[in-house]
This record gives structure tokens, C-alpha cells and sequence, in this order.
């Protein structure tokens, strides 16, 4: 009865109907389904948006804000519904200040070379925290070596939660911005960022969220949660790859210098002079990827047509499935227990290497990351050189938790002393 | 299920549950470090080699299953071989891993052969044996994978 019971389970007929919106998962691994759970790496793409990448290919492609021909007006007219539909996803309060990028990475980038750049100073300092991904790590850096501003770090305690108290102290006169993730990609950790950045702006402090992993997970108001800077990627999205987001404040945008030079980010050229285009073609130089944005779009549609209410009902539903049954097996540890997490599952066996683990669950058909996740100060900080990470989308089942777990116990059968 | 078993033959899991020759060489007179930012495994040979004979050869380090049962396999191996014996049978394995999986003559090597079916992790069955390389090459900085 129990399998009986499991297979009506509601959330998972759900998530069975939404399943069949994504052809890859179709596929047979080493001869079994594909259970994908890597979702924290890059999400599967529904039919739609594979469908509107080759629609524009196939039927309008021509290059956006510049030709007076029909492909082209259609073609611009498709990116820019995408930032219409972009910025009601994430309630900014208009769309320019929705600039596309090609991923949370380049958002960052642009942020720190532009608004970082042209404002620090040497003694100033840029607040991150313990458990950043190395793309909110490594731009600050690269500025602070600029600049001579330098970098403090808000720790992490053994639940995988930032010590807001020790935040509070960091802020002084000397802070010039904040960097922190919302959601943390290694650990599933959902950040009080409303909180973060209440306190940062109390000093005046501009904040910057990197949304990457949360923007599929959790409902993103740009404007309940007041930040300055919202950074992310399409393809944790189920959207495409190469296509991402910088959401920034109006008046800050308009304020920051152009980060990259080149065509569309300019209103007249002379060599003698160059005046620039408005927010958001400003920061936008280059033929962009006008697939990748529209594809985003449909992303960002799919998503809408779900609802984030029975989304996150769903994903948390199967974290608490599968959290108890992955505890359960013997020697394994899981990093990151934050009271409020999203459907990220990272884990260490014990005398078993995350990588041996890895290798095992794919004969399983099992997908997972092993690795430190680009987040290489926060494996110290657990004292490990990497972890095994499930992560959890809206087409994973109960039955694929079950998947997971008895390919764990595989992995301790092979490495049984 | 097969290929898996080709992977984790018994011998690999003996030597990655209980690797030989671990430890620092106090008395090595090549030493090199060698690191695969993948996934973060680290290993640090130490060899002593006199007259271009390899007399000892020990290694310290974290890493897979793969990259320890390799290390310590390798060390053994080693011993006693003169430094060309021993740079042509990284070749072997080479060859072995990233090919076709053809063992030649190896010997108790053999059992890294599996690893051909398992691209993502030639790098770590090579790691401790690009390590040795530099290590005879004396090669001051860190060898990486990438």
C-alpha cells in the first residue's frame, strides 16, 4: 500500500503533469530514468521555451533596435515584451531597470566595475557573506584591488544561517555596499535579506541580492524587499543559458558609467565624443542574445502559469519527504539545516569521497552535483573539501527521493569495509 | 552495475581504505604538489632518487577514491624503477585511461583501466602520476589538472 499511497500522493500527480512539459526527462541514464537532480547547477527547459528559441530562429530572426524591416520590428518587439515580463516577475517599478546581461556572473561584474568602481576608495568596505558563490566573491575582489577597498564577511553558523548580530556590527561609516546571496546555492539557505538590507540602509548603504538560486524557489519582489541590485541567471529559471538579469534602482542605474562600449549602449558617436543611451541600453553593448531574452520570457511565463504557491508548496513538501530518509542513512551527514531552506539536499558520507558518490548515483541514473559548488570559503567553513548536492525542481517527485536515497545505500554497499 | 565494478574493483577500494606509503619523505629530494581544483583533490609526493634510480616514494593528500587508490599504487610501483622506467609507464596509464583501456604490461596497474569508461575521472586516476612527473622535473609550482 505504501507505493500505492506514494504514487496518489497529490503533489506528486502534480508534478507529474508538470514533468511532461520537459522532454529531457524522458531520457534513460546507464539504461534507467533520468532523475535529475542537479536543478541548483541549471534547471531542464519546458517544451515553450525550446519552442520560442527555434520559433525566433526559424521565423523572425533579424537583429533588435535597428532595422525599419518587418523581422526586425517583430524581433525587438519580442525582446522587449520579454523585459515587460521580467519586470512583473520580479515587480520592479518600471522596465528599465531591467538590463539583460548574459548571467548572474556579468551582473555582478557590471555592478562592481560601474557603480564599485567609479564610488570606492581605499579604506572603504564591501560586506559579503560566509557562503557567497565565487561570482559574488571574486568581482568584490578584483575591485578591492582596484581601489583599495577591502572585503568583510558575514559568518555562517553550524545550521548554515548568517549571524545577522555580527552583520549589525559590520556596518560602519567605512561600508560602501553589501554583496549576499538570497538563496545559497551549497547549503538551500533562504537569507533574511528584507532584514539585510532594512539594517544596511538604515547606514545609507546600498544592497546588492544575488538571486540566482532563488529566483526559481521563491517569490522575488524587487520592491517589498527595497535592495538596490538583483542579480540573475535565465537558466536556473528554466529558461536558456547565456541570458541573465540585473535588476538595479532607477536613479542608481542612471547614475552608474556605461560598463561595456559598443553598439546600442550609444546616442551618437564621434571621435571627438560619445554620448550615451538611456538605462537600460546603456549597459547593454553589443548584439544581445535576443533568443536568450525571449526564451527567458517564456521562462518567466511558464513559471507565472504555475504560481510560486503551489511551486514552493511542492518543493518544500519534498525536502521534508526526503530530508528524514537521507538523514536516516548510516554515517551521513548533511551540511546546511537553516530553519528556512529551499529543496537543496547537500550531504557527506561518511569514508566515501563526494566525487566516488557522484560517479556511483550516475550508474543510477541519479544526476547530482559533487564538489564545493564554487563556494570554496564555505566548505572550510564545515571543514570539508566538498559535498554531494541533490537539488530539487518543481518536476521532482517523492519517487525520485526514493531514487536517491536507495542509490546512496548503493554507494555504501560498494564502499562497505 | 558492470562498469561500476570496473571502477571500484576490489583492490582500488583496499588501496583507498588503506593507502601505502602515505606520509612525508623526510629525507625526498623531489618533492612536487599537485592539486585538481574540480574537486579539490590534493596530493604532495615525495621522491628520493639517487643516481636516477626512484629508492623511495611517499604522498600525503585528500582526494577520491580514484586519485588515492592511484597514488598509492603508483607509489608502490615506483619504487626502484629508474626515472625514464617510471615516466614511461605514466605514459601506459596514460594511454590506458584515456583510451582504449588496454591494460599491456602494467601489471597490478591494470585495475585503473575502468577508468576509461569514466571520462569525468581520468583526472583524478593521473593526478598523483602528472605529480610525479613534475616532481622528477622538479618543477617548483603546484601541477593542476586543468
Amino acid at each position: 500500500m505504501k507505493l500505492f499511497d506514494r504514487l496518489l500522493h497529490h503533489d506528486d500527480l502534480q508534478a507529474q503533469f508538470w514533468r511532461t512539459d520537459f522532454p529531457i526527462l524522458k531520457t534513460r541514464v546507464q539504461g534507467k530514468p533520468l532523475v535529475y537532480l542537479d536543478n541548483a547547477a541549471t534547471t531542464q527547459k519546458p517544451l515553450a521555451v525550446i519552442e520560442a528559441e527555434s520559433e525566433y530562429y526559424g521565423n523572425y530572426n533579424a537583429n533588435v533596435h535597428r532595422g525599419v524591416h518587418a523581422l526586425s520590428a517583430r524581433a525587438t518587439e519580442a525582446y522587449e515584451d520579454a523585459r515587460a515580463k521580467v519586470q512583473r516577475f520580479v515587480n520592479a517599478a518600471s522596465s528599465d531597470e531591467i538590463v539583460f546581461v548574459r548571467g548572474t556572473t556579468e551582473a555582478i561584474n557590471l555592478v562592481a566595475q560601474s557603480y564599485g568602481r567609479s564610488r570606492l576608495q581605499a579604506g572603504d568596505e564591501i560586506i559579503l557573506s560566509q557562503m557567497e558563490h565565487h561570482s559574488n566573491i571574486v568581482p568584490w575582489q578584483m575591485l578591492c584591488q582596484q581601489t583599495g577597498a577591502r572585503l568583510r564577511i558575514i559568518p555562517v553558523n553550524d545550521q548554515g544561517e548568517l549571524q545577522l548580530g555580527i552583520y549589525e556590527a559590520l556596518l560602519n561609516e567605512r561600508t560602501r555596499l553589501v554583496a549576499v546571496t538570497h538563496v545559497s546555492n551549497a547549503l538551500g539557505t533562504i537569507n533574511p535579506v528584507k532584514s539585510i538590507v532594512e539594517l544596511a540602509h538604515r547606514r545609507g548603504v546600498p544592497v546588492l541580492l544575488d538571486g540566482a538560486q532563488a529566483i526559481a524557489h521563491v517569490p522575488v519582489d524587487v520592491q517589498a524587499l527595497d535592495c538596490d541590485f538583483y542579480a540573475f541567471s535565465a537558466h536556473k529559471l528554466y529558461g536558456p543559458t547565456g541570458v541573465g538579469v540585473l535588476y538595479g534602482k532607477m536613479a542608481l542605474l542612471e547614475a552608474m558609467p556605461a560598463y561595456q562600449g559598443g553598439g546600442d549602449m550609444i546616442r551618437s558617436v564621434s571621435f571627438e565624443e560619445t554620448t550615451y543611451n538611456t538605462v537600460p541600453y546603456k549597459f547593454e553593448a553589443g548584439t544581445p542574445n535576443i533568443a536568450g531574452v525571449i526564451g527567458l520570457g517564456v521562462a518567466v511565463d511558464y513559471v507565472g502559469s504555475i504560481g510560486f504557491e503551489a511551486l514552493v508548496s511542492h518543493e518544500q513538501a519534498l525536502l521534508s519527504y526526503a530530508t528524514p530518509l537521507l538523514a536516516d542513512v548510516p554515517g551521513l551527514r548533511i551540511i546546511g539545516n537553516a530553519r528556512e531552506k529551499t529543496g537543496i539536499l547537500s550531504f557527506v558520507l561518511e569514508g566515501v569521497h563526494p566525487h566516488d558518490i557522484g560517479t556511483i548515483l550516475d550508474g543510477e541514473g541519479v544526476a547530482i552535483r559533487a564538489g564545493h559548488h564554487c563556494t570554496m570559503p564555505l566548505m572550510e567553513r564545515f571543514g570539508v573539501a566538498a559535498t554531494a548536492r541533490a537539488s530539487f525542481a518543481l518536476y521532482n517527485t517523492r519517487l525520485e527521493a526514493d531514487a536517491l536515497v536507495a542509490a546512496v545505500y548503493k554507494v555504501r554497499e560498494v564502499f562497505k569495509p | 552495475m558492470t562498469d561500476l565494478r570496473e571502477l571500484y574493483q576490489e583492490t582500488i577500494l583496499d588501496h583507498y581504505r588503506q593507502p601505502r606509503n602515505t606520509g612525508r619523505l623526510d629525507d625526498a629530494n623531489r618533492t612536487a604538489e599537485g592539486y585538481n581544483p574540480l574537486c579539490g583533490d590534493k596530493v604532495t609526493l615525495y621522491l628520493k632518487v639517487e643516481e636516477g634510480v626512484i629508492r623511495d616514494a611517499r604522498f600525503e593528500g585528500s582526494g577520491c577514491a580514484i586519485a588515492t587508490a592511484s597514488a598509492s599504487l603508483m607509489t608502490e610501483s615506483i619504487k626502484g624503477k629508474r626515472e625514464d622506467e617510471a615516466l614511461r609507464l605514466l605514459e601506459k596509464i596514460h594511454g590506458m585511461v584515456t583510451g582504449g583501456g588496454q591494460t599491456g604490461d602494467v601489471g597490478k596497474l591494470a585495475v585503473l583501466a575502468g577508468v576509461h569508461e569514466f571520462p569525468q575521472r581520468v583526472k583524478c586516476a593521473t593526478l598523483a602520476w602528472h605529480t610525479m612527473k613534475a616532481a622528477l622535473e622538479n618543477v617548483g609550482e603546484p601541477v593542476t589538472t586543468e
